[in-house]
């Protein structure tokens, strides 16, 4: 990695030191729309930094261990110009989508331009902030917190590109729009991407982001997502996260919706190493509706924390929530569900289920329902179980000739069955089904080292 | 095919099976029967090889092997079969996703082929019709939903499409209308040959009259006090279980 900043590997820097001799380079290579921020970024980041526990929201997440130590940070895109179907073959491959690559952070240079319908863009944030400035200053640091999460004013100090996905008034996408994430380094690196999707009114998208490591070293990805779905509009958000266990990602989607705009998110960590997601849904116009859901399967030291905040600003809009993880082993997870009903928020309608399945004593989950309402005429439930293997319907089909290790996985994926049924692109539910009927067989190959077994392995075929 | 010698079992150190004797031919159905809480569900639970209850003493032997150190999924490959009191929900996991593995788990044990998914669905569609079980159902989640009967027509269901070699049932009557009842009892009457055999473990002669029995016995407080032909069933029916319950406190 040629353009890399190296210099952080053997020093004792802080991001900040280390953005200060930086910015030179990263401004004059960057459009003004995204230099206009980071000045105040780096101040809130200073005054914020990385969150520990100490900080409320990251209660069940301390990353600062994470975000310190050896790794090298990159300065300009990689020069990567291999054939993507030489190095990566998706999981999901029969899915008929228009898919795009992005490589640690950066818009792939070789990504086709297949027929998109007539003023559908698709592409990346740098080169568009260069072409079109006015768009996405309308929309560029609007609804992510940066200056008030650390997280995302880091972001925002470092970021240069991601992806942009740009929907015109009434159009309706029918086919899926893939981004393949893909983290390719020789060195331990850390990523700073950020992307905005933005659907004007009456339009429709189905997006899917696949999150994939293809080298074994030590990752740290700091993803900010900003969406902006106009009134009537829908959105339908998929993040498959298939990640080695020397990652650390940050995924942050923060979408404000308009009137009757609708928006589902599902949150699918299949495999990681260190995961947190922040779901931000705000409900802006009346008869808005947001569905926020979520399955983390996990075992060895994993640990997810799904972080979700489902904003009623505004009276009659529906939100409902359904988060699914199943532990194992040694793993650990979160989940936090914020929901806000601002006082004039009246005939608000918040459903919220966080279901956990816990296979070991070691394994351990935290589960946080946090509803502020103000207003009085509103209907918001909430429930949060732990639980184990259900030993009547493990000895019922035991008693059927099936033996206890495919009936644990048939309870599993029983489980996790709820979540999966979401998923309502048929070829996406079907590859996600299998996916995880794999992923509880142990049969999941992340890439292409194998990364299930949570070992070192060596030579070609090694293990994280 | 079943011989059952002086089985002792208990729950939470609480005896319920206090030497219980069986054999069973094949070819032959046998009725235990007894008042509640005289330890016939747990003879059932006991013989399929539920981990709750601990096996004190006593031998079983299934055709001639001894099931009690065997895994409930042993036992099942065997060829024995449990038809539950409350057959359990699973939601998540199809009807054709579970039987089709529980039927292809037998076979490898038995050292055959995976069935192919069109004999298997020709299989589900001629048992089908054995015990008028609707096409809805099997396309659902494992019980889940089905009323009381339709639990009990799916376990019969269940039966005569892994045909294992001895069915216990347990209280597969109960909670039947009469209409239920028949399919129930025509499913079984309709699978059984020289070759099986069947337990039907009941509170009610009412059973009895739709499946013929070739033995009654009477459990009572963990033991079978008292053996005879199927008239025995109508004699409890016409004089309740207090005489059985005195003649037993006159032997102790």
């Amino acid at each position: 990695m040629d353009n890399a900043i190296k210099n952080i590997i053997g020093r004792d820097i802080s991001l900040s030191t280390l953005f200060e001799e930086n910015r030179q380079t990263i401004e004059d290579s960057s459009s003004k729309v995204l230099n206009n921020l980071r000045e105040q970024a780096l101040e809130a980041f200073l005054k914020l930094g990385i969150p520990s526990n100490k900080v409320e929201n990251y209660k069940y997440t301390n990353l600062q261990p994470y975000f310190s130590g050896d790794f090298s940070f990159s300065l300009n895109a990689p020069d990567f110009t291999g054939r993507m179907e030489d190095i990566f073959s998706c999981d999901v491959e029969t899915l008929d989508s228009f898919t795009i690559f992005i490589v640690n952070g950066w818009y792939y240079s070789n990504n086709g331009s297949a027929l998109l319908p007539e003023g559908v863009r698709v592409g990346s944030l740098a080169a568009l902030a260069k072409e079109d400035p006015s768009f996405v200053e309308k929309y560029y640091g609007k609804n992510a917190p940066w200056l008030s999460d650390g997280l995302v004013a880091l972001n925002t100090m470092f970021a240069r590109d991601g992806f942009y996905i740009h929907i015109p008034k009434g159009v309706v996408v029918e086919k899926p729009i893939q981004v393949v994430n893909i983290l390719l380094s020789e060195e331990p690196l850390m990523t700073n991407q950020r992307n905005l999707i933005v659907l004007e009114e009456n339009s429709e998208a189905r997006v899917l982001v696949c999150d994939h490591t293809l080298s074994s070293d030590r990752f740290v990805v700091n993803n900010v997502t900003e969406g902006f779905v106009a009134p009537n509009a829908r959105l339908d958000y998929y993040n498959l996260q298939n990640q080695h266990n020397a990652t650390t990602q940050v995924a942050g989607l923060y979408v404000d919706q308009k009137e009757n705009s609708y928006v589902k998110t599902n949150n699918l960590t299949l495999h990681t190493g260190v995961g947190r997601n922040n779901i931000v849904l705000k409900l802006l116009g009346k008869h808005a509706e947001g569905h926020a859901y979520g399955l983390y399967l996990l075992d060895k030291n994993q640990h997810v924390d799904n972080f979700s905040f489902i904003d009623h600003a505004v009276p009659e809009c529906f939100s409902d929530e359904l988060f699914k993880g199943v532990l194992d082993d040694h793993a650990t997870a979160a989940f936090t569900g914020k929901i806000m009903v601002r006082p004039d928020a009246q005939k608000t309608n918040a459903y919220q289920t966080n279901n956990n399945l816990l296979l070991t004593r070691d394994a351990k989950i935290n589960s946080r329902p946090q509803l502020e309402i103000y207003a009085d005429d509103v209907k918001c439930s909430h429930g949060a179980t732990v639980g184990q293997l259900d030993e009547e319907a493990m000895f019922y089909l035991r008693s059927r000739g099936i033996n206890k290790d495919e009936a644990t996985i048939l309870l599993m994926y029983a489980f996790a069955y709820e979540v999966i049924e979401k998923i309502k692109m048929d070829p996406l539910r079907e590859q996600i089904r299998s996916l995880v009927e794999k992923r509880f067989r142990g049969e999941l190959d992340k890439c292409h080292s194998c990364v299930v077994c949570g070992q070192k392995g060596t030579g070609n075929t090694s293990c994280l | 095919m079943l011989s059952i010698k002086n089985l002792h079992a208990k729950i939470d150190d609480k005896e319920i099976l206090r030497g219980v004797d069986l054999k069973v031919k094949p070819g032959e159905i046998h009725a235990i029967m007894g008042p509640n809480g005289s330890g016939k569900s747990t003879l059932a639970s006991v013989l399929a090889g539920h981990e709750m209850f601990e096996v004190s003493e006593g031998e079983v032997l299934f055709n001639g092997k001894d099931i009690l150190e065997m895994a409930p999924e042993d036992r099942a490959r065997e060829g024995l079969f449990l038809s539950f009191q409350y057959p359990v929900e699973i939601p998540g996991v199809s009807m054709v996703n579970f039987l089709r593995t529980s039927l292809n788990e037998i076979r490898k044990y038995k050292g055959q082929e995976p069935i192919s998914a069109s004999d298997f669905l020709k299989l589900m569609r001629e048992k089908k019709k054995l015990v008028d079980i609707d096409s809805k159902l099997t396309h659902r989640s494992v019980n889940e939903g089905f009323s009381g009967g339709e639990k009990k027509k799916n376990e019969i269901f269940q039966m005569v499409m892994l045909d294992p070699k001895l069915a216990i049932l347990d209280e597969t009557d109960s909670g039947l209308d009469i209409d239920a009842l028949r399919i129930v009892a025509n499913g079984v009457n309709n699978w059984k040959r020289p070759d099986n055999a069947t337990i039907l473990i009941t509170h009610y002669q009412r059973l009895l009259e739709y499946i013929v029995p070739d033995y009654v016995h009477v459990l009572y407080r963990g033991r079978i006090v008292k053996t005879g032909g199927k008239e025995l069933a109508q004699e409890l029916e016409a004089k309740g279980y207090d005489w059985i319950k005195k003649e037993f406190e006159e032997q102790v």
